[in-house]
Formats: C-alpha cells, structure tokens, sequence
C-alpha cells in the first residue's frame, strides 16, 4: 500500500473525529501556524467535519505573507539596479508592494528569475560574473538550511557576485507573540517541515511558559485529524506539552546537519514580521564573518517609506483574528488574479486557501 | 488572460459569444466550426510529443470540443534564425503523422525567420476548419445540461502539465511520466452517433478540470458535485504534485476531454471510450445536481466538502 493512501483513508478520519468529539470538554480555538497546513485544512474539508466546538485560527506560517512591506520595496529597489539579476521563490514575484512588484520589475525588463533551489541560484551567479545575483532569502527553519548551504559554498568556491537579500525566520518567539497580544489560543497544530529540521523541542519553552499544548502535524487528512485529537485529549487532560504526531519525520532534537550548518552562518535577531511587527530572537541575520553575501550591508539602497495597501487585513488575518472571507476586499478587489494582499497571492496563504477551497 | 481578452479584442472585434474554442459560422448554409491557436511550448521536445504534435493535436480537439468533425489546418511558423533543420523536420514529419492520424489535411502555411532572440526557437500558429452538423450545436453551450446527468473524464489528469514540469526543472523520479497529447476527434465521434445523449464537451486544457467545472455551472440552475477518489491520477504524477504543491484539478492536460452525458447512457458511452486508446481510462467522476446551483462541489477523500474554484491566478510551488 502507497503509505499516503493510508494517510487518506476516510474510516482512520471517521473514527478521529468520533473520538474528538467524545473528549471535547468546552469550545476550543486551535491554531495551525504552517501555510501549509491551512491549505491542506481547506482542500479536504477538515474544517467541515469537526465538532462545531472546535474553531481553527490560521497563523502566521506562510514564508511570503510574513514578509514585510519594506522587504519588498527594498527588493523592487535592488532588481531596478544596472546589472543585477534577482532569483527568488516564484510567489514573492507576485506580492505588492507599496508602489511595483517584482513581477511588474520583470515586466518592465529588469531581469528577475523564478528558482526553486537556491543551488540554482549559485549556478546563475557562477555563468553571470559580470552581474550581481541577488537571492530573496525568506522563509522559516524549513528554508533557512537551504541558503546557509548556498552561502558556505559561495564562500568555499570563491564566489563574490552572490549575494542575500535575508529576511529568514523563526517561529516560536511569534507563537509567544500572538499569545502575549491576547490572542485566545487553546492549542497550536505545529509545523511539520520546520520541525523537521529545528526539532520539536523549540517549542518546549513556548509550552511551559503559556501553558499551551503543541502537536506537531504531518500534512495528510489523518495527520491533521489525529494531531487535532491529540491536543483535545492534552486539553481535557489539563496537559500542555510538546507532542509529535508526524513521527515519521520529525524528531525532538531534528537535523543536527542542518542546524550546525545554521548556527555556522546566521544567528538570531529581531525580524518584522507583517501584521505584528518586530519580534525579537523571531529571525536570523548572516553572521559577520558571511556579511560579504548580505547585499543589504555591502550595498544599501534608500526606499520610500513603506504603505500597506489600503483596506487589506493581511495583518490580522495572519493572527488569526479575522477570517479572510471576512475581509470586505475578499474576492471582490482582491482575488488571486488581482491580490492586494500577501496572503492572496502565495498558495500558502490563508486567502488563497479560502478562495481556491471555499466551504459551501 | 480573460480580462485582457474581453477589454482589448473582443471589444474591438465585436465578437459576442462565449469565449469557446472555436467560432460556429455559417457558409452558404453549411455549418462551420473555425478556430486557431498559438503553441509556444519549451522546451520543444518532450516526453510523448513535441511543438508539431502538440498543435495539430490543440488544433483537431478545439474543433472536436464542440463536436465538429476537423477537416483541414493552416500552420504559420515562426523560426528564429540558426534553428536546426534537423529539428523542424522532425517536428513537421510529426505534424504529418497526428494529422494523418486524426483524418485531417494541412492545407496551408506560412513561415517567417526571424533574427537571434526575436523568439525562443520556434513558434507555431495554426487555424482548422470543421463541418459542425446541426444536432451537435448544443454541445458547445451546454444548455441541455439537467439535473441527473453523469460527468465523465476521458482519463487520468495532469499528465501534461507534469512532464513539462519535470522536464524544465530537470526532475528524475523514477517514474515514466509522458504527455498525452493526443487528437481526441476519433474518441468523440464514438459517442456521437446520438448527439442528444451528449450534454456537453470540452477538452481539459489550461485551467484544469476545475476551470472547466466552476464555469459551467456559473450562474445556471443546476450544481455539480464530483468525487476526489474517482478522479483518476497516475501515481508519478500524484508523487510530483504533492512534492510541488499542485492539485491535480487544476493542470494542463492536452489530450483528455470533459463530458457531460444523459444518466441513462452513461454506462454504454463509458464502454465506447474504453474501446479507443484515448479514452481506455475513462472515469465517471460525478454528477449534475438540483442542489447548491451555480456551484461545483467536490467531496474529497475523507468526505469533506468544498466548493470548487475556477483557477485563479498562476500555479505556483509551495516554499515549504
């Protein structure tokens, strides 16, 4: 049997649900923090089989939809320079900002590329020498290992026209956040990827000090189902601990490899994240020792000041206090042809995922 | 694309009929269907196909959708200078053959070299011409479509969109994932033989099946519930969707057709299909119903219900 065929498996959901339901003990909010998550939530429906005491908030956990304004603007300015060549993540082309986009810059003739590799990215700088090529680096722990590896080898090979536009994050200090803000969080569905690699033992702390229970979910109907019955049961328990249910892939410590390789060229720092702001220990900045990759230190550019656009909730959606379709520009000004926002445009974005699976 | 289609051409060509795949015209009495198409694919070659197949093929199963009977093609060509030979001839032997296949006749042409870097390698444009008999002119519109009716998918979704992909981006899964661009006329006329048992057709193309889907039921009486499990997906092209964060429902396919067919019928039109190559995979996905009208439902593996949109936006891949 294909092993994601069990994960499928309509009767393992059945039974979850029956017993969620079974060990509810009043209405609960439970958060999922990964983008991806959220997507998966709305392509199968999850959200239309639960008990109705269960409401689930989506979080900050799309790499693009986070990212700030600034960021972008900084971006747009940096591909409009002579003899740059900007690789990125296909969604980050499309988000607006304040006053262009990096899709309307490639329209425009600046020469603006689609990667899904950052070693991709080495090999357009290695045949360009004469071109500065800038990498959008953003994303949480999943990524981070992704442009640490890219920096090393730059380093290693002795390439000088490779450079970082950094905007990494990290997620346990914007879960406490969201709490510290007032959000009524019962329990987070945690992220799958990122704890992959950082291990399930970052939230420990988070746990601890709120008292908030933490699953961390795989990405199939029967993990999220399952992952959601765990935190019941750790709620009707009074228990507030750091669970993993996507054991198949994820283990308390995670990818040492990656985390060495971490640790080498980035250490933590305050990040801004959209919709909350600055966040402290919340992201990464390269190392001194790497600072030769960060195009914002060896080049600074001067920006507007930047704008969010104009009636877009993007902010409090990403904490989980609107829900999108509540949003008065929600597939009416704002579709995924048309986003105003960040979270329209990725397809892990929160809107995205209620426009492309609306409940009937 | 729709947007720029409505604001720019149509309000200047006066066209006002639906956006199809091909125009239904009338020459002294004889119906008609005409359309033309533009192939820009890269790369030029792939698993299952080339440029050439893949623009006789778009060109027969534009007309073959609404239920003409393709006849006759033009195809301009525009080459960008130091193009191999080799190459084109390749891709215009192939031309000949899918079109030999299909029972159709390249009639005319162009071509027109252009300079280095005034296009990417090779472009194809092509029109074709099909006879369009009167008790088939519903199938385009849809507006017999009622409650009750079966939708059928000639089978497994994504092929295209996938090979292409893996392709570009150099992908080695271990699997053998192939094009199926394929004319699809000699599918169709199987089941033609009484049109009023055939509600509806169309070829499954950009946009996805859920494209094709949403706009159907826009603004009409009737909803359309599909189930996910019925849908067929090979198992390479499942893998590479699911690494990527695609949903099968909206990819390109260029050799799978979309029907909507009389609840009685269904069965015995479903043993046609599976006599063709084309249609061996042919799969009852759903149906069309008094419930939630104007809207498309899909209930997905575990039973959950959602609405299904049309695609909105490009696909892209998720970051993590």
């Amino acid at each position: 049997m294909n092993f994601t065929e069990g994960f499928r498996k309509k009767e393992f959901v059945e039974y979850l649900i029956t017993r969620i339901a079974g060990n509810i003990p009043r209405k609960i909010k439970l958060m999922e923090v990964c983008g991806g998550h959220t997507m998966a939530i709305r392509r199968y429906g999850i959200h239309s089989l639960l008990p109705a005491d269960i409401e689930l908030l989506s979080g900050p956990g799309c790499p693009v939809c986070v990212t700030a304004q600034d960021y972008i603007d900084g971006a747009v300015a940096y591909a409009k320079l002579p003899d740059v060549i900007t690789v990125s993540y296909g969604d980050l082309l499309r988000i607006p900002g304040t006053k262009s986009s990096l899709e309307s810059c490639r329209a425009g003739g600046c020469d603006v590329r689609i990667i899904s590799s950052t070693l991709e990215a080495l090999n357009i700088a290695k045949d360009n020498p004469g071109k500065k090529v800038i990498f959008m680096a953003i994303g949480f722990e999943t990524t981070v290992p992704g442009t640490a590896v890219a920096i090393l080898e730059a380093k290693n090979s002795g390439l000088n026209n490779f450079f970082v536009m950094n905007a990494h994050k990290t997620m346990p200090a914007a879960m406490a956040a969201l709490i510290d803000e007032g959000i009524p969080i019962d329990g987070y569905i945690g992220p799958g990827h990122v704890c992959a690699v950082a291990g399930s033992s970052i939230f420990n702390d988070l746990a601890l000090k709120y008292h908030v229970p933490v699953v961390i979910s795989g990405f199939e109907p029967v993990d999220l189902v399952q992952a959601i019955y765990m935190l019941v049961k750790m709620i009707s328990e009074k228990r507030a601990e750091v669970e993993i249910q996507y054991s198949r892939l994820v283990t308390s410590e995670g990818n040492r490899k990656a985390q060495k390789m971490i640790e080498e060229v980035f250490e933590p720092s305050t990040q801004t994240w959209r919709g909350i702001g600055a966040i402290q220990n919340s992201g990464l900045r390269i190392r001194e020792q790497y600072a030769a990759f960060d195009i914002e230190r060896q080049y600074p550019v001067k920006t507007e000041p930047s704008e969010e656009p104009r009636g877009c909730l993007c902010g409090q959606v990403l904490k989980g206090l609107v829900k999108p379709d509540k949003c008065k520009l929600f597939g009416k000004n704002c579709t995924p042809l048309h986003p105003v926002g960040a979270c329209m445009v990725s397809p892990e974005g929160a809107c995205n995922a209620y426009y492309n699976y609306r409940s009937i | 694309m729709r947007e720029l289609i409505e604001k720019v051409f149509l309000r200047h060509f006066g066209m006002h009929a639906g956006l199809a795949d091909s125009a239904s015209i009338s020459v002294d009495g004889s119906s008609l269907a005409y359309t033309t198409d533009s192939f820009v694919v890269d790369p030029l070659f792939f698993p299952g196909g080339n440029i050439g197949k893949l623009a006789v093929s778009g060109t027969v199963n534009d007309l073959s959708t609404c239920g003409a009977i393709p006849k006759f093609i033009s195809c301009g060509f525009i080459i960008e200078e130091g193009f191999r030979i080799a190459d084109l001839d390749k891709i215009v032997e192939s031309m000949a053959s899918e079109a030999k296949k299909a029972g159709v006749r390249i009639v005319t042409g162009d071509t027109k070299v252009v300079k280095r870097d005034q296009c990417d390698k090779l472009y194809i444009n092509t029109s074709g011409i099909g006879y369009l008999p009167e008790d088939r002119k519903h199938i385009c519109t849809g507006e017999t479509i009622r409650p009750g009716d079966k939708i059928i998918v000639s089978g497994t979704l994504g092929d295209h969109a996938i090979t292409i992909l893996s392709e570009r981006e150099g992908l080695t899964t271990g699997h053998q994932l192939e094009s199926d661009v394929a004319p699809l006329n000699n599918l169709t006329e199987k089941i033609l033989g009484q049109p009023e048992n055939i509600r509806f057709m169309r070829d499954i193309t950009r946009g996805g099946l859920a494209t094709i889907l949403a706009e159907i039921c826009e603004n009409k009486t009737f909803g359309i519930e599909i189930e996910e499990g019925r849908i067929p997906v090979r198992e390479s092209v499942r893998s590479i969707s699911e690494l990527y964060g695609f949903n099968p429902l909206f990819l390109a396919n260029e050799g799978k057709m979309l029907f909507i067919v009389k609840k009685e019928t269904d069965e015995k039109i479903l043993r046609q299909l599976h006599t063709e190559e084309t249609g061996k995979d042919a799969t009852i996905i759903g149906e069309v119903t008094e419930e939630h009208q104007g809207i498309a439902v899909l209930k997905s593996v575990i039973g959950g219900k959602r609405i299904i949109e049309m695609l909105g936006g490009e696909i892209l891949p998720r970051i993590c």
